[in-house]
């Protein structure tokens, strides 16, 4: 509309804007490359204490520096601002707090302040489970206990002309012969026709079999320090989520051990510490006993892992090889997880680098990051389903 | 048409009246009413259309978060064009619309007459969706990732470009490089024939007398040069066409939006000024007077860790009105001022100022007293209020505009040691640079350069050179 009184004109108008994505799809570029980031901090992600202690459910914050914008910027925290008070502000007044400066060690502060803006990515568990689970697979499986996690059934679910005379669909032949009768001009059940007959088929389906079990072991003795035990836990919480994907049901036995092992509790097990030697077989036997009374390999996918320091009676090594042996005889896998940050040598390893058995595998974590690759060494992806 | 939109066009033609009454002077207006995504993809990419990057689509998110929070809301958007695209969010009241139709006239006022903006191109609209084009072409052609991540390397330098409203001897700067290259070997810059050419031959003369030097370093560039972004793009021996093309038209944009960052308060002043005093005049109900107020409080709030522009601008310039409408006796003895002169003045200071002369020559000892301003700094964890004195809270508020508040750096040397490295120079005038930042920030300076790359600036008010060569940073303190 043009107005004829005034020397300019002016337009008002409402498009249809429901085609213009533009901002959407920049959004989903972006959204892409955080996840790319994130992607590419796996290592470190996985063992964020505040994953790890959580429940489970929430959604963590990640902060993504490579994705600013960096330019030259002035240095806030060293420049001066101006600001406006309530009409009583004083020299000397605290007008606010830097939140990052209270933890110690993170210098950088995660503030909304310009030229600082540092991404916080949101992740939910379950988004990073899917970039972590998306590598992983568990180790092949003998043919026999591949009839083990999957049961067949069979779902009557669709209708075909041709099948077997046990199988007739009454009500539906019927039906056809009405139809059939109606459109020819004479309405009416009779002269039924092969061309009528309607039968029921089936379809094969394959529901894997819910139950696993996790028999989690780990050495408490003195010698385990909280390093040790993080990362233990850390591979445990990501184990244990990973298995609930592939099973229905998923226990978790929590065994620990010095010289003499014993059933506990989650919380005791990442918490308890004692002092004293390490026997290794104590828990091993304990493991087995479990196995016997309450996991029948039968109905139960058994995978057993266990987690020290590397320290333990040299005399007992021998024993634990073999107990090893009846152990798997037993279960799908079986792990061992060697925690030595500071490269010392290891009885135990000593002993088991030379168990030759594609179900037993072993990794030695010497930093947090490596808690990733023990995972991802543990539960490989294998090519058409060679065995390592 | 809708019963809404008849109100709207008849509550506008009342503004403009009262508008044109003011003496306001806008571009022909096009108002369009856009859902809330709409407007906010348009405040992220700062137009309707432009080339696609991720950065924009971050900032949309951001946007679009806070407005679906219920955090912050952006009523409308303005572009300086001509005629002047004005965008109002789908579901303003129309008593909401009236404040930002009066309020978009104002900016549309100041864009067509502030000197600042005296060289934008008011076609932008179109030259940017012609740029989006090529640009999605590249893409197309090179792959998205490469075209990409060449543009990330860019807006690291983006805002390094000169803005300059006059040319030096009417020269573009092409020209004007060769001649003070030219100069510096001591030939003679070839000139334009014309009635003064005899003038010319008093200088020669005059060199005669002095003989040049026979050494001379020949510096390149002959003077150090701002705009960064014209220089890679000219000179880097890297570039291909495409992305000397793309750092080009990105210069392009970068100048187009200059003049919006150094006007910032100025602009918001002036439209928050008029869109009450025109409101002022409309004949409104008294529901209508209750939700003005509301919304114009809402976009004048004052906050306490950074100044809002609009109520800033806002002050200055009812100050300013104040001033020269009532002179005091001295003013009127010392200035002859004479009473009643205060939209003159305010019509002059809109036309000449920009946010740093504005502040400079406008923020009164008596306005920094009313508005309670402070200079805060950081002081261990706390950020404390350091100082109340009214000129240095100016000093402090002008330096933050200077350059649209980046720093401010130049290219001393394209041809550091005879190497061909780069040298930036930062004009430190008391910050210092955010280390960190300008680490992240040199390998990109590298990409687009192609050799080794330095920065010199001060730390701890000593100089130090940051230096990146393709692999590695080095800082030497020198």
């Amino acid at each position: 509309m043009s107005n004829s009184h005034q020397p300019y004109s002016f337009v008002v108008s409402r498009e249809d804007w429901s085609l213009h994505r533009k901002g959407y799809q920049d959004q989903q570029r972006h959204q892409q490359k955080v996840k790319d980031v994130i992607k590419q901090n796996l290592p470190d992600l996985i063992t964020e204490e505040n994953i790890i202690m959580s429940d489970g459910q929430q959604i963590i914050k990640v902060p993504i520096r490579s994705l600013d914008e960096y330019r030259f910027v002035y240095n806030y925290q060293k420049q001066k601002h101006v600001g406006q008070g309530d009409g009583d502000s004083q020299v000397g007044d605290v007008i606010g707090r830097d939140p990052a400066s209270q933890k110690p060690g993170k210098g950088e502060k995660a503030g909304d302040q310009p030229g600082h803006d540092i991404v916080e990515a949101e992740v939910s568990i379950e988004e990073l489970e899917d970039m972590l689970f998306s590598e992983l697979e568990l180790p092949d499986l003998k043919q026999k206990d591949k009839d083990q996690i999957e049961t067949h059934t069979v779902v009557f679910n669709d209708i075909r002309k041709k099948g077997m005379q046990s199988n007739i669909d009454k009500k539906r032949t019927i039906l056809e012969n009405l139809r059939r009768n109606a459109t020819t001009g004479n309405p009416g059940i009779h002269h039924i026709s092969p061309d009528d007959l309607r039968y029921k088929t089936w379809e094969d389906k394959i529901i894997p079999q819910s139950n696993a079990v996790i028999i989690a072991m780990m050495d408490t003795s003195g010698s385990m320090g909280s390093f040790e035990k993080y990362c233990a836990r850390s591979f445990f919480f990501w184990m244990t989520r990973f298995l609930r994907r592939q099973y229905e049901k998923v226990e978790i036995v929590f065994l620990a051990h010095h010289t003499e092992a014993k059933e506990v509790t989650e919380e005791e097990f990442f918490t308890r510490g004692e002092s004293g030697g390490t026997i290794c077989s104590s828990v091993y036997m304990k493991a087995l006993d479990i196995i016997d009374r309450r996991y029948p390999p039968s109905s139960y996918n058994i995978y057993p892992f266990h987690f020290s320091d590397g320290d333990n009676l040299t005399s007992d090594n021998e024993r634990c090889v073999k107990l090893i042996g009846e152990l798997m005889k037993r279960s799908n896998m079986f792990g061992y997880g060697e925690v030595n940050q500071y490269n010392r040598s290891s009885t135990l390893m000593s002993a088991y680098r030379h168990i030759k058995m594609d179900q037993f595998m072993y990794y030695v974590i010497k930093e947090k990051g490596e808690v990733y690759k023990a995972l991802r060494s543990f539960f490989q992806k294998r090519e058409g389903g060679s065995v390592r | 048409m809708t019963d809404e939109i008849r109100d709207l066009e008849y509550a506008i033609a009342e503004i403009m009246e009262i508008a044109d009454g003011f003496g306001l002077d806008y571009y022909p207006m096009r108002y369009e009413i856009c859902p809330s995504d709409i407007i906010y993809t348009f405040g992220a990419y700062g137009m309707p259309t432009r080339f696609s990057h991720w950065s924009f689509g971050k900032t949309f998110h951001k946007m679009k978060m806070q407005y679906d929070f219920g955090l912050s809301k952006i009523y409308e958007l303005v572009i300086n064009s001509n005629p002047c695209y004005a965008f109002l969010l789908d579901g303003n009241s129309l008593i909401q619309n009236k404040l930002i139709v009066a309020h978009v006239l104002a900016h549309c006022d100041f864009f067509k007459n502030n000197a600042r903006f005296s060289k934008s191109n008011r076609n932008m609209v179109e030259s940017m969706a012609a740029t989006a084009d090529r640009i999605s072409n590249y893409e197309m052609e090179y792959g998205t990732e490469a075209v990409e991540s060449f543009i990330d390397a860019v807006i690291a330098i983006q805002e390094h470009v000169d803005p300059q409203l006059i040319k030096p001897r009417h020269l573009d700067k092409q020209r004007y490089m060769e001649m003070k290259i030219r100069e510096q070997r001591g030939e003679k810059a070839p000139r334009p024939e014309g009635r003064y050419d005899d003038l010319w031959a008093l200088d020669d003369m005059q060199k005669e007398e002095t003989p040049s030097e026979g050494i001379q370093v020949h510096h390149f560039p002959p003077e150090p040069e701002k705009d960064i972004m014209w220089f890679i793009q000219e000179f880097s021996e890297v570039l291909t066409d495409w992305q000397r093309d793309i750092m080009s038209m990105m210069r392009e944009e970068m100048l187009y939006f200059w003049p919006q960052m150094e006007t910032k308060i100025m602009n918001e002043g002036w439209a928050s000024y008029w869109h009450q005093r025109i409101i002022r005049e409309l004949d409104l109900s008294s529901e209508d007077t209750i939700e003005f107020a509301k919304l114009n409080s809402s976009v004048v709030q004052p906050s306490k860790q950074s100044l809002n522009p609009y109520y800033l601008g806002l002050k200055i310039f009812e100050d300013i009105e104040r001033r020269w409408d009532h002179p005091s006796r001295e003013e009127q003895e010392r200035w002859g001022r004479k009473p009643g002169q205060g939209r003159a003045k305010m019509f002059e200071v809109r036309e000449f100022d920009s946010d740093t002369s504005f502040i400079r020559n406008y923020m009164t000892k008596q306005l920094t007293e009313d508005l309670d301003l402070y200079v805060f700094e950081k002081k261990g964890p706390d950020w404390k209020i350091t100082d109340k004195s009214w000129e240095n809270i100016r000093d402090q508020l002008v330096f933050s505009r200077i350059n649209g508040g980046s720093p401010y750096l130049v290219v001393q040397d394209a041809d550091y040691l005879r190497t061909g490295e780069l040298v930036l120079k930062h004009q430190y005038e008391g910050i210092e640079l955010d280390l960190k930042y300008m680490e992240r920030t040199l390998p990109y300076l590298y990409r687009l350069w192609g050799r080794t790359v330095h920065v010199e600036t001060r730390v701890e008010d000593k100089p130090i050179w940051f230096t990146y060569d393709g692999k590695k940073h080095h800082r030497k303190f020198m």
